[in-house]
């Protein structure tokens, strides 16, 4: 199971690939965490020593700015040495297998993985096939999760919500798709917000999504109505195998956030989108650049949460204070 | 003497007698008073009053700057630190509960120094116990004492304060 993979036999976070099987006291330890780090945005010298002589790998597999970026931001401000290698020019692509390329950067003495991969199970993979003293953060895996994404999403809804067991959280869009969805979904399960919902059409809904606790809607009038946190979701046009989709126009028509739409929910609702936007296709611009919407936030967020969790996960086994 | 019988209040009223002299004698003007969490923020709200300083106290969480990450990992409980975000050119009086190995006080000096470079540091602690382990030492002393190496001081607090003298876990 994913849950035991990621934690050492004292409960502490070893690896960081899934919210599932995490539980609410580790959830909170890491926003907790990811606020202290926040605040050294104050500091002239933004860098903290504590992870001074460690090496960090991100492995990306799969194309990303924000994620790789925001990443190694965060190992630098914890002084570790990182590197990123991009895949599309690297030996992988000479026909490298994905363990002998792992092997060769363990012989470098690196002591962290990063990982991005178009596969669903890969970051899994890799930590279940690393030296014991390494440890692996999943970057967003297939379809599958996402979970520093998730957690700078619940660290977003603390700072501007402060409590979630009243929220009411609406996920929009193309949720088949959505490694975000799944994480998000997980999380704000486990943290105890009131009600979680997803709305979307038929044909970009996984099968029996309602046994991850949510409410379905197909409709937005009515799936916003007294949301609190409306967090739109990418339309995944490149994992579309077949027309899933009439058209871009008629998706926006029916699921796209506008101003009057946005309307619906809490007047004191905020918008959020994990990234990249599609302008005009799930988000109008007056929304996405509007009052209500905390996307750049969510940006700058994740420099503080990465940091949370991967000095986390670098503590050292049988380690108590 | 016996720790446990320490009048605490008596012994802050000293210590902040002794860091009026030290202001007057290094020439601090507009002093910024920083704790240390969490007994030395105890402390340092007390001589804030006393001092009758006007800027706010600022806090400080060492956590991300020990030297022991490595060893014993994060101290789970870790808070923001919250200082003026101005340091540059500041006179600062720092002010901790015990002063032992010395380590904390070399953590708190590279955290300050990240938020910019100020003009004097001045370290004050209410109790000083033998043990230093680097060339660090405080400028103002409350008492000192001396222990077995294998005993701990601890302040309880905040209200009232109260020092333990205890056994370190593990030592003979």
């Amino acid at each position: 199971m994913a849950g035991n993979l990621q934690l050492t036999s004292e409960g502490k976070l070893k690896h960081f690939l899934t919210i599932e099987g995490l539980d609410k006291a580790l959830l909170t330890e890491i926003l907790d965490m990811a606020e202290s780090f926040a605040s050294m945005s104050d500091q002239q010298v933004k860098k903290v020593p504590i992870l001074r002589g460690k090496t960090i790998v991100n492995l990306f597999f799969e194309n990303s700015t924000r994620t790789r970026t925001t990443f190694e931001l965060a190992a630098k401000r914890l002084s570790a040495d990182v590197l990123s290698i991009n895949i599309a020019t690297s030996a992988t692509s000479k026909g490298e297998s994905l363990l002998d390329t792992i092997r060769n950067l363990e012989s470098m003495f690196v002591d962290m993985f990063v990982v991005r991969h178009a596969l669903s199970g890969a970051a899994h993979f890799i930590a279940q096939q690393v030296a014991p003293h390494i440890s692996v953060i999943n970057a967003g895996d297939g379809q599958h999760a996402h979970p520093t994404q998730a957690m700078l999403d619940m660290f977003t809804i603390r700072q501007l919500k402060n409590d979630f067991a009243p929220l009411k959280v609406a996920i929009i869009g193309d949720i088949l798709h959505s490694r975000v969805a799944r994480s998000e979904i997980i999380a704000l399960n486990t943290l105890g917000v009131a009600e979680v919902r997803v709305i979307a059409p038929k044909t970009l809904l996984p099968a029996h999504v309602e046994t991850l606790g949510v409410k379905v809607f197909h409709n937005l009038n009515e799936g916003l109505k007294d949301v609190d946190v409306v967090m739109m979701l990418r339309l995944q046009k490149e994992r579309m195998s077949s027309a899933l989709l009439p058209s871009e126009s008629e998706y926006f028509k029916c699921f796209g956030l506008t101003e009057e739409k946005l309307k619906i929910a809490k007047p004191d609702a905020i918008v959020m989108h994990p990234g990249p936007i599609n302008r005009g296709v799930e988000i109008d611009s007056k929304v996405a650049d509007g009052p209500q919407s905390v996307i750049l936030k969510q940006v700058s967020n994740g420099i503080a949460v990465r940091m949370a969790v991967m000095a986390m996960a670098m503590q050292p086994q049988g380690a108590s204070l | 003497m016996n720790p446990n019988h320490i009048d605490i209040p008596e012994l802050i009223d000293q210590l902040a007698d002794r860091l009026k002299a030290l202001i007057a004698e290094r020439k601090l003007t507009n002093p910024l008073l920083i704790g240390i969490r969490t007994g030395g923020v105890w402390i340092a709200e007390r001589l804030h009053q006393k001092l009758q300083i006007q800027e706010p106290l600022g806090l400080l969480d060492i956590s991300f700057y020990r030297d022991d990450f490595s060893q014993i990992g994060m101290n789970p409980k870790v808070k923001p630190s919250q200082l003026p975000p101005q340091l540059e050119g500041r006179d600062i009086i720092l002010v901790d509960d015990v002063f032992y190995t010395g380590r904390t006080i070399r953590a708190a000096l590279n955290e300050i120094f990240d938020y910019g470079r100020p003009n004097q540091v001045v370290l004050a602690v209410l109790i000083k116990r033998d043990g230093k382990q680097i060339p660090i030492a405080p400028d103002c002393v409350g008492m000192r004492i001396e222990l077995n190496p294998g005993q701990r001081i601890k302040l309880t607090g905040p209200e009232p304060l109260g020092v333990h003298v205890e056994l370190v876990k593990g030592a003979a």
